[in-house]
């Protein structure tokens, strides 16, 4: 018999929502030991659905239909102390924001001790003795530090083992996990997939794992269902779901992101657009009348060249410097040595006035599509502010910017209205046309498509392929994600704590790495068995 | 929803919005209303309100006309209020701005003034600025400036840091527009709405302040205001409570009036701060 | 950083501010239309001419501006807040005299306020959009908008004047001869009011901030975790939402403790307290500026000695700050 079974399940939403129905008609089953993976974009209701089987729906969304049948009874009309005694000892469930998820002012072992408490279980002692007991069995380090610990002293990963250790602690028959791995590193991903699937197998509890990524799927789904806008549009083990895709959008999803296949290698042009040479930046923080300072090396000793008409992938995790180089490259970051040339000027040396006078030999495409745009001026003056500062005649500038916003795909009319009326991706294409239009010899895009969903995504880097090869661009394209880096550039750069670890050819970097933590990146990839897998097929 | 349907559709806003055009309308019209000089005896002392027709609201300890003492006592907090209001933005905008803007130095340089002056007990600053330069109405208006700017230019500043680092900035940067032009043209504008419901909400608390100034004695002597009547018929609260009732009941109406359309915008201006939505 | 280094630190940066008024204190002594020697010796009432030139030399009014400076920054390092001609004393014997009757009288009212306002504002915040919560923040609101002095006045109208429920004016009954809990209840009879009609005003000040503060935490991540571990609301409100939620809250009181020292000046006037608040509205018609520089000085001072136990209550519930610094 299966753990869970989800049967017609319709969520409706609040009046005046974009769609009556956050989830229509759903129905899956789990069963014991089991992982399921739930898949979709933004929007699809995943979360919702997860939301329901806890009772923990916003105010104003209500389930209309279906039923959850769970031990026998159904959880989505249970009585509302019968849903506390089940929350957190029958089903639990763990988060996307492991930094926010945990109360910031309680220590980790209290916050551990309290779901015993909520569930009468054990006494003081034998709840303490627990406590350890799960912070060891998550693979904390120093389990008696970690139990007096506050959220703030522990890593992003740490704190998510954390909240695993606090789901686990009644033992649930099923886990519930949204988007858990979503805000970590790869490599952290990498290992808290690895702890799931182990206490998924020594504890053989059911597991309902959403997610937006089909490399995470790859990784440790057994079953799978995809859903779009509120309804299942496909379902089947993963191996099925994987490799013969039934539906369009799961197709579609599949092909966005990349399979592995690195793209033809191009002959590259002898001169440099870009050459960064001995860069450094250090943070200095803290630092007072009785505190010490700290330092940070977010650049150390950089040296790279972009030729014309290349695209580097600068990829590496959080904090390894990548973002700081692609600022201090449009000098948005004054660097503590080094140089940045660009056509033979050092960027990096030049004061204040003269740099306003070069500042468009280099452009930036921005990650936060939101925030890349004021939204209190028009598309027009976004794109004609630079070109018109240059000294570019107003009605040029903006016949100029008619015209980019069609290369971009948008159409000119686009031009006239403020940045709300347009969705995500949408947003980062007038940020290219915005780039575009001073003409630059070098772009930078900082990971200019990681806030996008994987079928906006794919669309976006369409877009850059293709003006690559209109425009001859270069392109500096920094990501965290290697499958996307793949995707675009000629060649890529590994940086890890503001070192440059490695730097070669897609191709060489990919297959034949040559140093370990390019290694480790490549193997923490979700999915990348199973890319090579169908590489291969 | 647009900002308008949600400020029309908040009750308290609306309320708040009616009160405060009858306030204006009686202290703009006041001459009109009332035939009375508020200065002039027009009946024996001490009369009670509803007893003659004319003088509906009774006479102060002197026999002059209470209800129109009341409004022109509007036109000098409402005068005040707004003023004061005007030049504490004038202090407390630019400094903010600069301050979060530029960083550094700067920032330390007018964090360290705006919180030197923040410590300082403000109504306390404001009985020795007003008891050494005299009472007039414009020393009275600046010293309730000079205590209310440092919440401005606190909030302008942690406004304009936040704005400042959004991507939209380093992308008018790069685009080569000066420093200067960024922050008024790009920064400032989009700290505009929580500058205007902290300036509506500091036009009401001018109106207090300038009430508890006149009621110590410290008004202009020359302007009848609602605090210098309740601070003269304090002593007399025994024989004659509607001296004090009154020009009471009159601030609290346009004090709460300037609050409740200050919480109006602040939930039409930021809507997903004040109310929960249900989203997909 | 230790507990110690905090407090070091913050006292020398607490001494410096008050060093600051000292000077702004003299400036604004010279800035005041007309001569400074007649403007020290106010209405001392005679100010002959023989009294202005001992006190022009008593004060080094002839000597440089630079000097005179020193004098009397000095003067003020060594707690001398100068003369009072009015009343024919120090003025820091005047301030220590009825220094006692606002601390009693500050201190009860921010703790009523406090302790009411977070209760209310938690109340309100649990029965968020129900009759309950209106009727609070109604009353809130319009407390907000009442003047102090009028609540003051009203409250002595009504429960003095009219019901005769409780003493109106001053800080004992004169001449009763109490002692001991006798003098204790006479005392606290008489602070009612007082404190009351004080704490009006920052008990809806901090009920509101409770409020939105409450509300705004309620929707942090960490409170649907604890509903997803099965705790009750009840336990969830109490255990998470409220201790992150009353921080800030407790904060911005401690900020605000000047406020509540400008509002003492004028509930003492209403209630004839004989606190500094009314030695400030007194010499306010004396015009005798020693003194109300010197209330302003000390009440300044008491603020950034509040501000500094404030600060560091909050270093020691907060484990984040501690380790942030």
């Amino acid at each position: 018999m299966s753990t869970l079974a989800i049967e017609h399940l319709t969520i409706g939403l609040p009046e005046g929502a974009d769609r009556p129905f956050a989830v229509e008609d759903v129905s899956m089953t789990i069963d014991k030991g089991q992982i399921l993976c739930v898949v979709g974009e933004s929007g699809s209701g995943k979360s919702m659905t997860a939301n329901a089987l806890m009772g923990l729906l916003p105010r104003g969304v209500t389930v209309k239909a279906g039923h959850a049948m769970f031990e026998g009874r159904d959880v989505l009309r249970l009585p509302e102390a019968e849903k506390m005694a089940l929350r957190g000892a029958q089903v639990a469930m763990i988060f996307q924001e492991p930094m926010t998820a945990l109360n910031p002012l309680m220590r980790i072992g209290d916050q551990i001790a309290e779901v015993f408490a909520a569930h009468d279980r054990f006494t003081q002692a034998e709840r303490r003795k627990k406590a350890l007991d799960l912070i060891r069995e998550v693979q904390l380090p120093d389990p008696e530090k970690i139990i007096r610990a506050y959220p703030f002293q522990l890593s992003g990963g740490q704190r998510q083992r954390a909240m695993i250790a606090m789901a686990l602690a009644l033992e649930p028959k099923l886990l519930i996990a949204d988007e858990p791995t979503t805000a970590l590193d790869v490599t952290t991903q990498a290992q808290i997939l690895k702890l799931i699937l182990d206490l998924r197998d020594r504890r053989g509890m059911a597991v309902m794992f959403i997610t937006h990524d089909f490399g995470v799927v790859a990784e440790i789904a057994d079953e799978v269902i995809v859903m779009r806008e509120g309804r299942v549009v496909e379902r089947g083990t993963a191996a099925a779901v994987l490799k013969y895709p039934q539906h369009d959008y799961t197709r579609r999803l599949l092909d966005a992101i990349p399979t592995g296949m690195l793209p033809e290698q191009r002959a590259l042009s002898e001169t440099p657009a870009l050459e960064i040479k001995g860069l450094r930046k250090i943070y200095r923080t803290g630092g007072g009348f009785f505190r010490e300072a700290r330092e940070v090396r977010a650049v150390d000793d950089v040296s790279l060249t972009v030729a014309r008409g290349e695209v580097l992938g600068l990829v590496g995790e959080s904090g390894s410097g990548k973002s700081t180089l692609g600022r201090t490259a449009v000098r948005l970051v004054t660097p503590d040595g080094g140089q940045v040339l660009v056509g033979g000027v050092d960027l990096a040396a030049l004061p204040e006035e003269e740099l306003r006078t070069q500042r468009h030999k280099v452009q930036m495409i921005f990650q936060d599509p939101y925030a890349s745009l004021n939204p209190r001026q028009r598309i027009l003056g976004a794109i004609t502010d630079g070109p018109i500062a240059r000294g570019t005649p107003r009605r040029e500038a903006e016949e100029r910017a008619k015209e980019l916003l069609e290369v971009v795909g948008l159409g000119a009319d686009a031009a006239s209205r403020f940045p709300h009326e347009f969705s995500g991706g949408q947003r980062q294409r007038i940020g290219i046309a915005r780039a575009l239009a001073m003409d630059p010899e070098l772009i930078i895009a900082d990971e200019a498509v990681s806030a996008l969903d994987v079928s906006i995504q794919a669309q976006v880097l369409d877009l850059l392929r293709d003006l690559r090869e209109r425009m001859g661009l270069s392109i500096l394209f920094i990501t965290h994600d290697l499958r996307v880096a793949a995707q675009l550039c000629d060649r890529i750069a590994v940086m890890q704590r503001g070192k440059l670890v490695e730097i070669g050819p897609v191709h060489d970097i990919f297959l034949k790495p040559q140093k370990d933590y390019t290694k480790q990146l490549l193997a923490a990839v979700p999915g990348s068995d199973w890319e090579q897998r169908n590489e291969s097929a | 929803m647009s900002f308008w349907t949600r400020f029309r559709t908040n009750i308290g806003a609306m309320v708040g919005v009616v009160l405060l055009i009858a306030v204006i309308a009686i202290a703009v019209f006041a001459p009109l209303i009332f035939a009375n000089d508020p200065w002039q005896m027009v009946q024996r002392p001490f009369l009670p309100p509803f007893s003659r027709e004319d003088l509906l609201l009774g006479t102060d300890t002197l026999g002059r006309d209470v209800a129109a003492q009341l409004a022109y006592g509007a036109r000098v907090s409402l005068l005040v209020g707004l003023v004061s209001t005007l030049v504490a933005l004038l202090i407390g905008v630019p400094l903010g701005a600069l301050a979060g803007f530029y960083g550094g130095l700067v920032d330390e340089g007018a964090m360290r003034f705006t919180e030197f002056f923040q410590t300082i007990p403000n109504f306390a600053l404001a009985i020795v600025l007003v008891a050494i330069f005299e009472p007039t109405l414009s020393s009275i208006t600046l010293a309730i400036a000079i205590v209310s700017w440092p919440p401005v230019a606190r909030l302008v500043r942690a406004e304009v840091m936040s704005v400042r680092k959004r991507e939209f900035v380093d992308a008018a940067m790069l685009a080569g527009l000066t420093k200067r032009r960024i922050l008024v043209r790009q920064v400032l504008p989009n700290t505009l709405s929580p500058i205007i419901v902290m300036a509506s909400l500091m036009v009401a608390t001018a109106i207090l302040l300038e009430s508890s100034l006149s009621f110590l004695g410290l008004g202009d002597p020359n302007a009848m205001s609602w605090g210098y009547m309740i601070g003269a018929a304090r002593t007399v609260i025994r024989s004659a409570w509607w001296l004090s009732f009154f020009p009471g009941v009159a601030i609290i109406i346009t004090v709460l009036a300037l609050n409740l359309i200050g919480e109006g915008l602040n939930d039409a201006l930021n809507p997903h701060l004040s109310r929960r939505k249900g989203r997909a | 950083m230790s507990v110690l280094a905090i407090i070091v630190s913050r006292l020398a940066k607490a001494a410096l501010t008050l060093l600051a008024i000292a000077v702004l204190n003299f400036c604004l002594l010279h800035a005041a239309p007309g001569d400074p020697a007649v403007v020290l010796a106010g209405e001392a009432g005679a100010a002959d001419e023989q009294m202005i030139a001992q006190l022009r030399e008593r004060f080094g009014l002839d000597q440089p501006f630079g000097v005179q400076l020193w004098k009397y920054v000095s003067g003020v390092a060594m707690l001398d807040l100068g003369y009072s001609f009015r009343q024919g004393a120090p003025v820091i014997d005047l301030i220590a005299d009825r220094l006692p009757a606002t601390l009693l009288l500050t201190g009860v009212a921010f703790v009523i306020s406090l302790v009411c306002g977070i209760a209310l504002g938690v109340a309100a915040a649990a029965r968020v959009g129900k009759p309950q919560d209106s009727l609070l923040t109604t009353f809130a609101l319009l407390f907000y908008a009442t003047p102090l002095y009028w609540a003051a006045l009203m409250a002595v109208l009504v429960f003095s004047v009219w019901l005769g429920w409780l003493p109106g004016f001053g800080y004992e009954t004169v001449g009763a001869g109490y002692t001991g809990w006798a003098r204790v209840i006479d005392i606290a009879k008489h602070l009612v009011l007082p404190a009351l009609t004080l704490g009006l005003f920052f008990m809806a000040v901090y009920m509101r901030m409770t409020r939105a503060s409450m509300l705004e935490v309620s929707n942090a991540d960490f409170v649907k975790t604890g509903r997803a571990k099965g705790l009750s609301d009840k336990v969830i409100r109490r255990r998470h939402i409220l201790r992150n939620a009353i921080l800030p809250v407790v904060t911005l009181a401690g900020l605000q403790a000047g406020q509540l020292i400008g509002g003492a000046v004028l509930t003492e006037t209403v209630f004839a307290w004989p606190g500094i608040g009314r030695l400030m509205f007194e010499s306010l018609a004396a015009r005798d500026y020693n003194t109300i520089l010197g209330v302003f000085l000390v009440s300044a001072a008491m603020v950034i000695l509040f501000n500094i136990v404030t600060d560091i209550v909050y270093r020691l519930v907060d484990p984040r700050i501690g380790a942030r610094a």
